[in-house]
Order: structure tokens, then sequence, then C-alpha cells
């Protein structure tokens, strides 16, 4: 009975702090649409040209101007703008001539892949050495894993790539170079999730498969390695904090074995925060990946964006960068509301 | 010399100069002992020295290479230290003089960031209620955007160039100060001198500008000196995608770009401006994180 009212109240604090937090992302995104418009419309090329070419007559230049709806207020112009949005109508690219949203969905699963292997590789890596680096604090392992951090934090990520490449590809020729998968083995398998790991080892296309994990190991690696700078910067501070608990003596008192007090207590405490840090990362890795994909002639967002830049696509820019955006704002909320779900201190704050 | 020590460090000072460069002097003791600070803040002496001087430190010049003699020489060649690109220009003076370039980018955008976000996070927490609600949300939709992507689409709205991505890295990176200083206002706010004062008849502005800013300093310098970094990759990110500086600039970013196509055989185009950026921003990672152990007050014994 007790429980089961405490139970309720707990609900309905979890349903407020959810409401507060869809407020605060519904207003940011709002932010980021408003943002994004204006950007825009301050761009110096001028629209009506790029659709009438410079020798159109005053006549057809107006019909078009009125056509884009530039006759309008602004205020209506973003309104109009966000009902198109929210249908998903980016416009259209002039680079590839097709429908913005389109491009986009198709580009998007190379930059996922590349991600997510990124981030395997930086939490695998990343926490144990930050744990290694708090139990040994101020040793020489603590140091190394920390000029280990500080160059991921130093290094330009496209520089390392074109090394990398140098290194790897050109003069040992261990992995394979640019691109996702080579074409010789491109039609081994169909790309049906676009996640090319999970296609070819699904279609038992296992030639293919190696293929496209010597082609994504490196710049996954790099991407990786930015991740781990981060991740095991903060794992080491969680890890720290923990271990000068009274519940370690106790547990040391106790005789419980080191290992289990390190990896099992401790890290099970330190892993809440460690959850939020993983998320963000996750985040930063798309901004990681428009110089790394632009490095490794990767077909994601990044050279998406970078390819749309470079031929003044402007539509395809702001599509690119409100989605990018969109996903960052998400990922930023999700990894909020998942803190406050795994820390039960901060449950009954509210 | 062992006066002025005294002088610095005495107990009593007999006039504020003394006692805030004593403050200053002991400070530097502390810093001094944390060598791999020390290292950072050398390379950072080592880039402004060199950014001064550079008309004198350079051997050749950035801009015109000899084509007919000196094309993509390897590094160690006679009079070439790093080699040349392959406009026959010397890579070392192209470095010397983009030290320029990377050093007023840092500068330019602490200058045009720093006060903005001082002055928001500041306003926002001295005086409380909407203006706090509305300055914060503005803060926090700018942080939610992925700084490099906002950049990005900022300088293809404004155009390449150098000037424009300044603007465009100074609009992504005013957000954190407002949140530190409105952070530290939250804690000086309630405090009795700020009470004192304001029973004097200081303005507000006077109160934020005279008493709150001064705290909020240290904190924001050291927030502001571990970005650096951030900022001179996300520069040099812009120069490679052709974005920043434009050719025939020896900006570091750009250079990189301009080896990329002959990577195989002419390593050290690209390599020599890459290790360049990568030495810099170490140096400033290193400063940044002994101020921080130094100014902290958490952390003062």
């Amino acid at each position: 009975m007790v429980s089961n009212t405490l139970g309720g109240r707990r609900g309905a604090l979890w349903l407020r702090k959810i409401a507060s937090t869809l407020g605060t992302v519904a207003v940011t995104f709002l932010g980021l649409l408003i943002v994004t418009f204006l950007i825009g419309r301050v761009v110096p090329v001028d629209p009506v040209l790029s659709v009438v070419g410079d020798r159109a007559t005053q006549a057809q230049y107006d019909a078009a101007y009125q056509a884009l709806g530039l006759d309008r207020p602004l205020v209506e112009q973003f309104w109009i703008w966000l009902q198109k949005v929210f249908q998903g109508d980016f416009g259209t690219s002039n680079l590839t001539t097709r429908p913005i949203a389109q491009d986009i969905a198709r580009v998007f699963p190379a930059t996922l892949e590349l991600a997510t292997v990124s981030i395997v590789i930086g939490t695998a890596f990343g926490i144990p050495m930050g744990v290694w680096a708090a139990v040994r604090q101020g040793k020489l392992v603590d140091q190394v894993v920390r000029v280990v951090g500080l160059v991921g934090y130093s290094a330009p990520v496209f520089w390392l790539g074109l090394m990398g490449l140098l290194l790897f590809y050109f003069k040992l020729d261990l992995i394979s170079g640019p691109g996702r998968v080579d074409i010789s083995y491109e039609y081994d398998f169909t790309p049906r999730t676009g996640l090319f790991l999970l296609d070819t080892a699904m279609q038992g296309a296992w030639g293919a498969f190696g293929n496209v994990f010597s082609h994504i190991i490196l710049p996954a690696s790099l991407l990786g390695y930015l991740s781990l700078a981060y991740i095991s910067r903060m794992t080491r501070s969680f890890m720290l904090n923990e271990l000068a608990q009274e519940y370690i003596t106790t547990a040391r008192v106790k005789g419980v074995p080191e290992w289990r007090i390190i990896w099992v207590q401790a890290l099970r405490n330190a892993a809440v925060p460690l959850v939020t840090v993983v998320a963000l990362s996750y985040a930063n890795l798309l901004e990681g990946s428009v110089l790394t994909e632009t490095v490794f002639a990767w077909p994601g967002l990044g050279q998406y964006l970078t390819n749309s830049l470079q031929n003044a696509d402007m539509n395809a820019v702001l599509g690119g960068t409100l989605v990018i955006g969109a996903i960052f704002v998400g990922l930023n909320m999700f990894s909020d509301l998942l803190y406050t779900l795994l820390d039960a201190r901060t449950r009954n704050r509210t | 010399m062992t006066m002025t020590r005294d002088w610095l460090l005495s107990d009593r000072p007999v006039s504020r100069r003394q006692a805030r460069l004593g403050q200053i002097y002991r400070t530097w003791l502390d810093f001094r002992t944390n060598g791999l600070a020390m290292f950072g803040f050398l390379i950072v002496l080592a880039l402004v020295l060199v950014a001064i001087f550079a008309p004198w430190l350079a051997p050749h010049d950035p801009l015109l290479g000899d084509l007919n003699h000196t094309r993509l020489l390897p590094p160690l060649s006679e009079g070439y230290l790093l080699g040349t690109d392959d406009q026959g220009r010397d890579i070392l003076s192209r470095l010397i003089h983009g030290s320029r370039i990377t050093l007023a980018v840092v500068a330019l955008v602490a200058v045009i960031a720093t006060p903005v976000g001082l002055l928001v996070g500041t306003t926002a927490g001295y005086f409380g209620g909407w203006v706090d609600t509305v300055l914060m949300r503005l803060t926090d939709i700018v942080l939610a955007f992925p700084k490099l992507i906002l950049a990005l689409a900022f300088v293809a709205a404004l155009g390449p160039g150098i000037e424009n991505a300044i603007i465009a890295i100074s609009i992504t990176a005013w957000p954190p100060y407002a949140r530190l200083a409105r952070a530290e206002t939250l804690t000086i706010r309630n405090s009795d001198f700020i009470a004192a004062t304001k029973l004097q008849g200081a303005s507000a502005a006077r109160i934020i500008w005279k008493h709150i800013v001064p705290l909020c300093l240290s904190s924001v310098i050291v927030r502001v000196t571990l970005d650096m970094a951030g900022i001179i990759l996300t520069a040099a990110g812009l120069g490679f995608l052709g974005l920043g500086a434009q050719p025939p600039q020896p900006e570091w970013g750009a250079m990189i770009a301009g080896g990329r196509n002959f990577l195989v055989d002419y390593w050290w185009v690209a390599t020599m401006p890459g290790l360049a950026i990568f030495t810099v921003s170490l140096g400033f990672n290193l400063l940044g994180d002994g101020l921080r152990d130094v100014l902290d007050p958490k952390r003062q014994k």
C-alpha cells in the first residue's frame, strides 16, 4: 500500500520532469528552426537568380520572386517554411536535383554506422583506461592515460586521418583506402539497412564483410580515439569520486576482493553519470564526422554537407544542418532523461 | 631581487596594487611548479613571439616560391629546413607567417566572445526572473547546435574568408562563458558587500561591471584558455574545407588541404602544418589545465 502511493508520487514527479524536459526541447527546436531559417535569409546569393538565371526579364524575375514567396513578410515566410519542414520537405538540391530529405535519408546510414562503430571503440577502451588511471592516481599509468587523452584533444582529426591513410594504407597496405566498400565487393550484397557491416553479415557475404570492415576500421578508430579522450578523462574523475566514498572503505574492511570493489561496486555507481558522457560523445561524433568523412570520401551526412557547401547549395546545407542539429538536441535530451532515470538521488529532488 | 620578492610576498600589503601584484606573484610561483603547465606556457609564449617577429624569423618569402628550382624539396634540404610545397615555397616560412593568422583568430575570438558571454551571464544571474529565463534559453539554443556545423552554416551564408570564420566561431563560442558567469553571479549576488554597494546607491550596471565581473573573470579566463585549442582546431577545420583563410594565405589548415593531393610522394607538405596545429593546441590545453589547477578556489590549500 505504502510502496504503491510512493510509486504513484514518484511517477507524477517523473511525468513532470519529462514534461519540463519536453518543453525545453520544444523551445530549443524552435530556436534551431529560427536560426537555420535566418541563416538561409542572409545568404548573399539571390535565390531568385538561381531559379530564373541572370538573363531573365524583369517580369519573369518578379513572377519568380512572388512564386518563392519572397514578397511576403518574414514571419509569414518562416511559417510557410516551417510547415514544409514538418512535412519533411527541405526543398530540392541544386546539386543532385533530388529532394533533400531523400538525399539525407540515403546518406544517413553511412554516418550512423561510422559513429556507432566509433563510439563502441571509444567506450571499450576509454572506460577501462579511465578506471585504471583512477586506481593508479598520480602513477605512471595515470600520466600515460592523461597524455593519450591530451593528444586526442589537441590533434586535428582531418590531419590524423591523412596521416593514418598515408601510413596504414599507402605505406603498410594493412587496410583499405577511402570509401565504404571496394567496387568488386559492392554487388555481393544488397544494402537493406544501409549499415554495410550489418547487411553483409546478415546475408552471409563474409568476403564483403571483411572488405567493409577494413574500410571502416581506420576512420572509426580515429573518431573513437577522440571520444576516448573525453570518456577516459570523465571516467577517471567519476571513479576518483567514488573510490573516496565510505562504502568503498566498508567493502575493503569486509574483505571484498579489490577487483570486485573497483570493477563492480565503484564502477556501477560511476556508470550513472558515464551514460550521459557516452551519449554526449555520440552527439559530438556527428561533428567530427564532417571532417573525417571528407578525408575518407565516406558517403555520409558530413560529406554531403561539405559537398553542398562547396557548391553553394544552400537548401541542402540548411537541411543537413537542421538534421544534425535535431539529432544533437535529441541525444542531449535523451542523456538528460536517462540520467534522471538512473540516478536515484535526482528522482526525489525535483 | 630579494627586496622585490619580499615586497611581493608581504603579509601586510600597504596598497591595493601591492596586494594584487603579490597575489599574481603567488599564483605564478604555484604555477611554476607544474612542469606540464610550464611546457604549455612556453609553447604559447613561443607562438606569440614567432607571430610578432615573423618577418625577421622567416628565411624565405611565404607567398612567392621558385617554381623552377625549389619545387617539393624534402625536409632538411639546403636552406629549406622543413622542405617546400608544390609552388616552391618554403614550408617553414609559411608556418612562421601562419602563426600570425592562428594567433589572430584565437585573440579575436577571445576578445569578441568573452565580453559577450560575461555580459549575458552576469546580467541573467544578477536580475534573475524573466531576464534570466530569456537569456539562458537563448544560450541553451546556441549551445544546442554542434559548434562546427553552426560555424559551417554561418560561413556558408556569409561567404568564405578568415573574417567570416572568426565571426562564425565567435557566435558559437560565447554560450559556455555565459553559463559559467551566471553560475558565479548567483553565488555572489546575495553577498553582504553587494547589498552594501546597493545601499550606497550604485546602479545595477555599476554593480555588475565593477563588482561582479571581476570575480567571474578568473574562472572565465581558465575556460577561455581551455577553449583556445578547440578554436584553433575549428579554424583549421574551416581552412581545410576551404572556408577559412583563402589561398595564398599561409593558414595551417588550408596548407594541409593543399598538401593532400600529393600526400603519398611528398608527405611533408601536409604533415608539417598538422604538427604545428597539434603543438599549438597542445600548448593551450596544457596551459589551460595548469591555470585551472592554480586558479580553482576549491583546490587551493
